[in-house]
């Protein structure tokens, strides 16, 4: 047993969950509370990702470009909100479904406008490449390092944001009872605004910090949407714990076992056999999880309390 | 027969129903007069719509009269489409084996996609068909022997071993899926008025109460979703011939938001919506694509204002027109 | 002769709060059985616990013998227990005798059909306008149910919940939201339908009540504090105490009905 590359892709699969959770706490806190299907988060991914990029390449400082990327989504995000969502809030999820589809279409098209098909590079900031050891023969890129510390800080201050300050407690008490918190004077749409430009600035800082690794490029956001949305189904809708934790498990699961089901089938398949399903089934395996644990709690593992 | 023809006359007094019987009539006389007008062309591009057609009749069927809204069903193209070219890529190009095998695949992957979907509903629903479409998305992805994302080359298509009837005919395959295309509407109608359908409608409407009078309603949309998967399937097999080609993209999700998308264009829970809706989404969509590479821009805006302000689609729109004047 | 229906030791907790607290009742066949208490009582509770929408934290439930406790909604139907909903639950854009042909349907039990419409359909049709005549919406049966006035909705409430041919009628406060003409009709045709089933009827409106009732139980926070015949109860000092201020509303309420009709006997 590989120890060395196992650690390698555990961390990568941490990594991986920490992208993930950026995007399904934002989506998680945007569904729970507003009750918005709002397939249009994968734009702001994008979003983030060109705008902070373009910034980062102006000003020659990557840091600056994820520092100012963060009022920027935030007017984005509150400015889509204000115009295109709020229509949204009455109607039923195959409405929000089918309009949020139509602005991904205009968002990616705008996208190609404004930046061209060839999408965007971003180079990795001088000061975090390299590698670095940790011990035991294990080396790790700096990068991914810093992804996962950036993750676990925005983790933290969620946390402490939700649990602990006002706004966290008005955001709870929208997610559990929305009409009784409107009763007792909570300024609704207001909150809807903020949540939903928090929700924006966490997807742009996912699609930001994971360019220099992937590049920026039209559509990205899609695929992450949707195994963002395979993450708070099986955390739990409203759940933001949930969805710290079904992303992590999501992302190791999905890195370790791209990296070693082939290993995994070679113990009862023949080789060539292994071979060929191994990449077949690594790339299911994460539905299935989701498949098998919804099977048992379709109501994901931490399942929206109170009354809605 | 008197009453038909009456019926059919009072029919034709709501302009939706003009317009369904406009588009059924480009259909069935594009390959007599296209050809003639040197626009041959459009024999492909109205066989193409048909098959869309026919798959946004099987979603009509579970979404817009059983309510469920199943956000992966385009996989089922990709079922009914990848089993008669693995099959063709095989050898076995015989229609009497590969059109069962196609419709008997997706009825069992139906069949298992519906059972775990199925346990849940509203927003549930739609992430985990979406999830479980994305699956054998990927799973075609990473099918390298059958072309992986390139796609796979059909060589030659469904034969069916009939002298006088082979779909290589151009006018052969386009009728061919004109008569599906009525056999898919057909069904659909029977369906709906049956007392299978009313308790798939019942369903939708008062979920609850359908216990509460004793019926599990599980059970029956399990059924539908089979139901709709094959249908489902067999465009799938349909333009597998048609293209002579298959790839993982007829099965992303994108082309599952524009199914949903053309029955609600169409008008939801009606026969002919899917169909109207097909025609138009396409339609638009070739016409905008002709203006600009960036029609996108104009269409998802589009999208988006048909959702808010015409929900009832093009049959419901002409239908209020109607009935205001 | 077994009980039509016999719950014991019913609980049932959401969360912190005990909404059915060992909970015992029976009805006999035949009788008509109220439940009365006052709001938050745990009524709607009860009737979701036995009509099967909610599983019990601990008891059992009996019916006509039959241990029903573990069954699922659907099946206590088929077993003869049918239940109508507070909050008027019908299928609004069917007509209303599409509504009640559903319901004979699901009777029947074959729905597994798929050619025959259902629109041509005698032996769903004929049973079903039937039983609108009998229950006075003969007239209504084109009509969208949505379109009924409220109080006709109640009656295709009560007319779905009869169409399955149940033993047991498990009625949700059927007078909600009635004014004084339309329950008396209510009551009436309550009243006309004693003979064909067993009811358990949860209410609030005490006239009906106790026209009606062959027994009476009295639920307060989930608890039963009285069962007994309606002069009993009516006569009970924890009743009374319970209904303290429900007592002195409805004195309040046929003062106010003198006031609105000056010159009629109250």
């Amino acid at each position: 047993m590989d120890y060395v590359l196992l650690t390698e892709q555990f961390l990568n699969g941490f990594q991986l969950g920490i992208i993930l959770f950026l995007m399904a706490a934002g989506l998680t806190l945007v569904f729970g509370i507003m009750d918005l299907v709002n397939l249009a988060h994968g734009s702001m991914f994008m979003i983030g990702a060109f705008v902070g990029g373009t910034i980062a390449l102006l000003t020659g400082s990557f840091v600056v470009g994820v520092i100012l990327m963060v009022p920027a989504m935030l007017v984005i995000g509150v400015v889509v909100e204000m115009t295109a969502l709020r229509t949204l809030y009455p109607r039923d999820h195959l409405d929000q479904v089918l309009a949020t589809f139509g602005l991904i279409l205009f968002f990616n098209e705008a996208t190609r406008l404004i930046w061209g098909p060839e999408g965007l590079v971003v180079p990795l900031p001088a000061f975090l490449d390299g590698i670095v050891s940790l011990g035991f023969g294990i080396t790790y890129p700096v990068y991914r390092i810093f992804i996962i510390v950036i993750g676990l800080l925005v983790a933290f201050g969620l946390y402490l944001l939700v649990g602990k300050t006002r706004i966290g407690m008005l955001i709870r008490a929208g997610a559990s009872n929305r009409t009784m918190a409107g009763v007792l004077g909570v300024n609704i749409p207001k909150l809807f605004s903020i949540v939903f430009g928090l929700g924006a600035v966490l997807a742009g800082l996912a699609g930001l910090i994971i360019t220099p690794i992937t590049q920026a490029a039209i559509g990205m956001g899609e695929d992450v949407l949707i195994l963002a949305f395979v993450v708070i189904v099986i955390g739990g809708i409203g759940s933001i714990r949930g969805a710290f934790v079904a992303s992590i498990v999501t992302g190791v699961i999905d890195t370790l076992g791209r990296s070693f089901l082939d290993v995994v089938l070679l113990l009862f398949l023949p080789a060539n056999a292994a071979e060929s399903a191994g990449p077949a089934v690594s790339s299911m395996l994460i539905y299935i999880l989701m498949a098998a644990i919804l099977f048992f709690r379709p109501q994901g593992l931490f399942p929206p309390k109170g009354a809605r | 027969m008197q009453k038909y023809g009456r019926r059919l006359m009072g029919a034709l007094r709501n302009p939706a129903n003009v317009f369904t019987a406009l588009v059924l009539v480009i259909f069935a006389l594009t390959p007599i007069v296209a050809p003639a007008l040197d626009e041959s062309f459009y024999v492909i591009v109205f066989a193409r719509i048909m098959i869309w057609g026919i798959a946004a009749v099987s979603v009509n069927l579970i979404m817009g009269y059983g309510g469920l809204i199943s956000f992966g069903h385009a996989v089922y193209l990709g079922i009914g489409g990848y089993t008669v070219g693995i099959l063709a890529f095989h050898g076995v190009t015989s229609a009497w084996i590969q059109w069962p095998v196609a419709i008997g695949l997706s009825g069992l992957v139906a069949l298992i996609f519906g059972a775990i979907s199925l346990r849940t509903k509203g927003v549930y629903f739609i992430m985990i068909t979406l999830a479980l479409a994305q699956m054998i998305f990927f799973l075609s992805v990473s099918a390298e022997r059958y072309g992986s994302d390139d796609g796979l080359s059909i060589l030659a298509r469904s034969d069916f071993g009939v002298s006088g009837f082979s779909l290589n005919d151009k006018t052969t395959m386009y009728y061919t899926i004109f008569a599906f295309l009525l056999a898919s509407v057909f069904v659909s109608w029977r369906l709906v008025q049956s007392r299978f359908g009313t308790v798939i409608r019942a369903a939708k409407s008062n979920d609850p109460r359908v216990q509460s009078i004793g019926v599990a309603a599980y059970r029956y949309r399990l059924t539908a979703f089979v139901i709709a998967g094959m249908m489902c399937g067999i465009a799938g097999l349909l333009q597998a011939n048609l293209e002579s080609f298959v790839s993982p993209d007829m099965m992303n999700w994108q082309r599952s938001g524009e199914l949903i998308f053309m029955v609600v264009l169409g008008g939801m829970s009606t026969l002919f919506g899917p169909v109207t809706g097909a025609f138009v989404f396409l339609m638009l969509s070739e016409i905008l694509a002709g203006w600009t590479i960036h029609w996108h821009i104009i269409f998802g805006p589009f999208l988006v204002l048909v959702v808010l302000f015409a929900r009832g689609g093009i049959a419901g729109l002409l239908t209020r027109r109607a009935e205001r004047d | 002769m077994t009980d039509a229906l016999e719950a014991v030791g019913l609980i049932k907790s959401f969360g912190g709060l005990t909404a059915t607290d060992n909970l015992s009742l029976s009805v006999a066949t035949g009788e008509i059985h109220a439940v009365i208490g006052p709001n938050g009582a745990g009524k709607t509770t009860l009737v979701n616990l036995l009509a099967g929408m909610l599983r019990p934290d601990a008891g059992s439930i009996r019916f006509n013998g039959l241990d029903i406790t573990r069954m699922a909604a659907p099946a206590r139907v088929k077993a003869g227990l049918a239940r109508s909903y507070q909050i008027t639950s019908i299928f609004r854009e069917f007509t209303v005798l599409e509504n009640v042909m559903l319901s004979v349907q699901a009777q029947q039990g074959h729905s597994f059909r798929f050619w025959k419409p259902v629109a041509r359909d005698t032996s769903l049709i004929d049973p079903a306008r039937a039983l609108l005549e009998r229950v006075g919406l003969g007239e209504r049966t084109g009509m969208r149910a949505g379109d009924l006035a409220y109080g006709e909705q109640r009656q295709l409430e009560v007319a779905i919940s009869m169409a399955t041919e149940p033993s047991l009628l498990l009625l949700d406060e059927p007078m909600a939201g009635m004014g004084p003409e339309e329950s008396q009709t209510m009551t009436e045709f309550l009243r006309a339908l004693k003979g064909d089933y067993t009811m358990l009827l949860i209410e609030h409106d005490m006239d009906a009540v106790f026209a009606l009732a062959d027994r009476i139980t009295v639920l307060v926070y989930g608890q039963v504090i009285a069962t007994g015949a309606p002069d009993d109860i009516r006569n009970d000092p924890a009743v009374r105490e319970a209904y303290l201020g429900e007592d002195d509303s409805h004195e309040d309420s046929a003062e106010d009905s003198a006031e609105d009709h000056p010159g009629e006997a109250v």
